[in-house]
């Protein structure tokens, strides 16, 4: 019994109904040829000797001329039966009962596929495999394979062009929160990240306490601010902030606290934006990709994120702004 | 069943006169639904020359053959002229590559032959299948083959009722040998249009050909072999749809092969004493030739059957006896249902093709032509898809401006290599901050990303319609705009 023999709303019943139909008709087919190519019909013979109609007359007028089909005609409807005969030996075609002499199934089908595919690729790909990513990342192949699975995989969050966008970092600046070593950017595909900003409001204190520690932030990275806040929120940022930041602010990749001193904003660079990150803090996930992309997969997508900022030469890393005509 | 065969073949006994069945009485009798068929034995020659229509239709076997054969063997550029490389999904057709995305050509093409169809068979009958089908044109190829080998009708005909014997075996190996040698060139010549055909004879020549070409080779060879040489007829009166359906562009007007009954009956062979009005007789002399020479094997002079063809032989093989006999050719002609009623001359035939049908058919098979030309004409040999990043709308750049990302899928459809440049309107302070310029190596396609930039104040609520434009390098009129949207962030 198959597995959908356990369900509920399965009865073996309909196995031998399909089956039932399947083989009657096959069977009934080849009597009905069998009988037709015996059968005759009586014809109309005028006063000169030629045939005229079988004497069938449909809608009071339709004659029916006799035009018999050549002979070898019929073999080829005999062979549609025996093709219907093999294919149901060999075919599961009559219910869940039989599965065919050649036990052919969709999975198995599509197993077969997917083999054969790793067959095809999986040199290819273990090749890769085995070179260091600074490597790979020089190979012109390996990086379009890696664009693809990023194309594929990546793209959604962090755009085709991995320049991300508000909420998802941008990988072709060379700022990294957790590093940028070809190591690191595997064990993140591989492993994920969650980044947690807490919710820093209550320590640092009230509503103009977070706007003064938020244009100290900015002042870090000579941004646009009120000079006064900075220097008042500096005593803060100082006891609060450095934990993870850092004293001079230029964060800790061990836990994925952001550099504060240059100008790349995950979430924006505006005061007001700041002031809300202080408060509400944030948590941003990076998901695991172990079980979505192989090890080889990973090891060349991993290759082509670390070319992006390391090569100079990938397209789409060049900053320069183009006037359009 | 013999029984039925022998009564089937009494429509070509003579329609006219014979005591015998004058005074047979009308009567029922069994016939079977399924009969052996007969193997019909055209006569191919009559007198020394060709006929008239024989000659064209000799023509049109030489003009199809030769186009046929000959066109894979075309070179144009370095490459096979005609080639319809199915597995890259490319059509080289001279100095065109059609990409999967110009089908629509092909649906043209595909109209164009139909309306051809209609419009001709509307005028001349069954021109298509006479003269020009592949079925008429293999059989007649064939049946030269037969005659060169075998002889002429009543040589066949002899031959086939003859116990086998050496000299009979070797004619018909050597018959079938020249048919399969003819017939594999015949699918050899068709696989080469699907792949390089110079490089497949060096496979065929040295045994290497393997695979699917093999297969093809071998399976249009049988077909050939089947069709021309053991189906014939066969496959035009039961299989063919074309056959069937040309029937419904048939009107009074449309020029068939017709007998003029009225000219020739009574039929007979008469006696040299006296003139043949004085016996009774039309012109029909009896002879049977329109019967022998019929590659469908029916009786003309029955009126318009629909195994009938259209191939005229009847009327070449009629216009001999006519000439012989010191009577005026014409008695089977071309001529039309009407023409045949009302008597009308030539002219009076010609004054009836202008008729609403042929009007219509001649005029959608001229927009459509027209069209297709201007639309191969005016073809851009380059194709831009715009494909907006879905995930992330918009970003702010480093410099406060905001950004959005854009892949375009590029397709080089010319053969050479271009240089081409991106630009972008539909925004004011609009810029392009990706790389303004890129290469693509002919016929091929490339993904090329774009990022576009405008400053906030710039950009509207909502989302603006920008315009990306891909323009060849190297030759301005190549271009290609593309509509798209340029999304802000919200403030």
């Amino acid at each position: 019994m198959s597995d959908i023999g356990a369900s509920q709303f399965y009865s073996a019943f309909w196995d031998y109904y399909i089956a039932i139909i399947t083989i009657v008709s096959v069977v009934g087919c080849a009597v009905f040829l069998w009988l037709q190519s015996r059968r005759t019909v009586k014809a109309q013979i005028n006063a000169r000797g030629e045939i005229q109609t079988t004497g069938h007359v449909w809608d009071g007028d339709l004659q029916e001329y006799h035009n018999p089909m050549p002979r070898w005609w019929i073999w080829l409807f005999y062979i549609t039966v025996l093709f219907s005969i093999v294919y149901l030996i060999l075919y599961p075609g009559l219910g869940t009962q039989w599965q065919g002499v050649l036990k052919w199934t969709q999975v198995g089908q599509y197993q077969g596929e997917v083999k054969a595919a790793d067959a095809k690729f999986g040199p290819i790909f273990a090749a890769y495999a085995a070179q260091p990513i600074e490597q790979v990342a020089g190979d012109a192949r390996a990086k379009q394979m890696g664009e693809r699975i990023f194309l594929n995989n990546c793209a959604q969050c962090h755009g085709s062009d991995a320049r991300g966008s508000r909420g998802f970092p941008n990988l072709a600046d060379g700022d990294w929160l957790y590093g940028g070593a070809p190591a690191t950017i595997v064990a993140t595909l591989t492993e994920g990240r969650n980044g947690v900003m807490p919710p820093m409001g209550a320590a640092i204190g009230g509503r103009a306490d977070v706007e003064d520690v938020a244009n100290y932030v900015l002042s870090l990275s000579d941004s646009a601010h009120d000079s006064v806040k900075a220097v008042r929120g500096k005593a803060k940022f100082d006891t609060v902030c450095a934990a993870c930041h850092g004293a001079d602010a230029k964060g800790n990749p061990a836990l994925g606290a952001p550099n504060l001193t240059d100008k790349v904003w995950l979430y924006g660079g505006s005061a007001a934006t700041i002031s809300e990150t202080i408060n509400g803090g944030r948590n941003n996930v990076m998901p695991s990709f172990k079980n979505i992309l192989t090890g080889p997969e990973i090891h060349l997508v991993a290759a082509y994120v670390w070319s992006l900022s390391n090569s100079g030469k990938s397209s789409g890393a060049t900053p320069a702004a183009t006037p359009a005509k | 069943m013999d029984n039925a065969v022998e009564v089937k073949r009494a429509p070509s006994a003579p329609v006219g006169v014979t005591k015998a069945a004058l005074q047979a009485e009308p009567r029922e009798i069994e016939l079977q639904l399924y009969a052996k068929r007969e193997e019909i034995y055209p006569r191919q020659r009559i007198g020394d020359s060709l006929g008239f229509f024989q000659k064209w239709r000799w023509a049109a076997v030489w003009a199809t053959q030769i186009v046929f054969y000959g066109l894979p063997w075309l070179q144009w550029n370095g490459r096979q002229a005609l080639l319809f490389d199915l597995a890259a999904r490319k059509f080289y057709i001279f100095g065109m590559v059609m990409w999967p995305q110009d089908i629509i050509y092909l649906t043209a093409i595909l109209i164009i032959a139909a309306l051809t169809l209609f419009l001709f068979t509307a005028i001349g009958g069954r021109l298509w299948c006479g003269y020009a089908c592949p079925q008429t044109v293999y059989t007649e190829i064939f049946l030269w083959i037969e005659r060169h080998i075998e002889g002429d009708r009543a040589k066949r005909m002899r031959l086939d009722k003859e116990p086998l014997s050496a000299r009979k075996l070797a004619l018909k190996t050597f018959k079938h040998g020249a048919w399969i040698a003819v017939a594999l060139w015949t699918g050899f010549t068709f696989v080469g249009y699907f792949t390089p055909i110079r490089g497949l004879a060096v496979e065929v020549a040295t045994f290497a050909a393997g695979g699917w070409s093999l297969f093809w080779i071998l399976f249009y060879g049988f077909a050939t072999y089947g069709n021309a040489g053991w189906m014939r007829e066969q496959v035009c009166k039961y299989m063919c749809p074309y056959a069937r359906f040309q029937s419904a562009m048939f009107d009074p007007d449309t020029l068939i092969v017709t007998y003029d009954r009225e000219r020739g009956e009574p039929r007979g062979a008469g006696s040299k004493k006296t003139t043949r009005p004085e016996q009774g007789l039309g012109d029909c002399v009896e002879c049977k030739l329109c019967v022998q020479v019929c590659p469908t094997g029916i009786d003309i002079r029955n009126g318009l059957q629909y195994e009938c063809i259209g191939c005229a032989e009847c009327i070449d093989a009629c216009n001999y006896v006519m000439g012989k006999a010191g009577m005026p050719k014409g008695l089977i002609r071309y001529s039309t249902e009407r023409a045949l009623t009302e008597h009308y001359a030539a002219k009076g035939i010609w004054g009836h093709v202008l008729r609403p049908r042929v009007l219509v058919y001649a005029a959608i098979l001229l927009a459509v032509t027209a069209a297709l030309f201007v639309a191969v004409a005016v073809r851009v040999p380059l194709k831009v898809d715009v494909i907006r990043d879905r995930g992330a709308l918009a970003r702010e750049a480093e410099d406060g401006r905001i950004e959005n990302t854009y892949r375009l899928q590029v397709m080089n459809t010319a053969e050479r290599g271009q240089a081409f440049g991106i630009t972008a309107s539909g925004l004011p302070g609009l810029e392009l901050a990706s790389e303004p310029t890129f290469d693509l190596p002919g016929a091929t396609t490339r993904s090329v990303l774009v990022r576009l930039r405008a400053r906030p104040e710039d950009i509207p609520p909502g989302s603006s319609k920008v315009v990306i434009g891909v323009k060849s390098l190297d030759d301005p009129g190549v271009a290609v705009e593309e509509k798209t949207v340029f999304l802000g962030l919200k403030r």
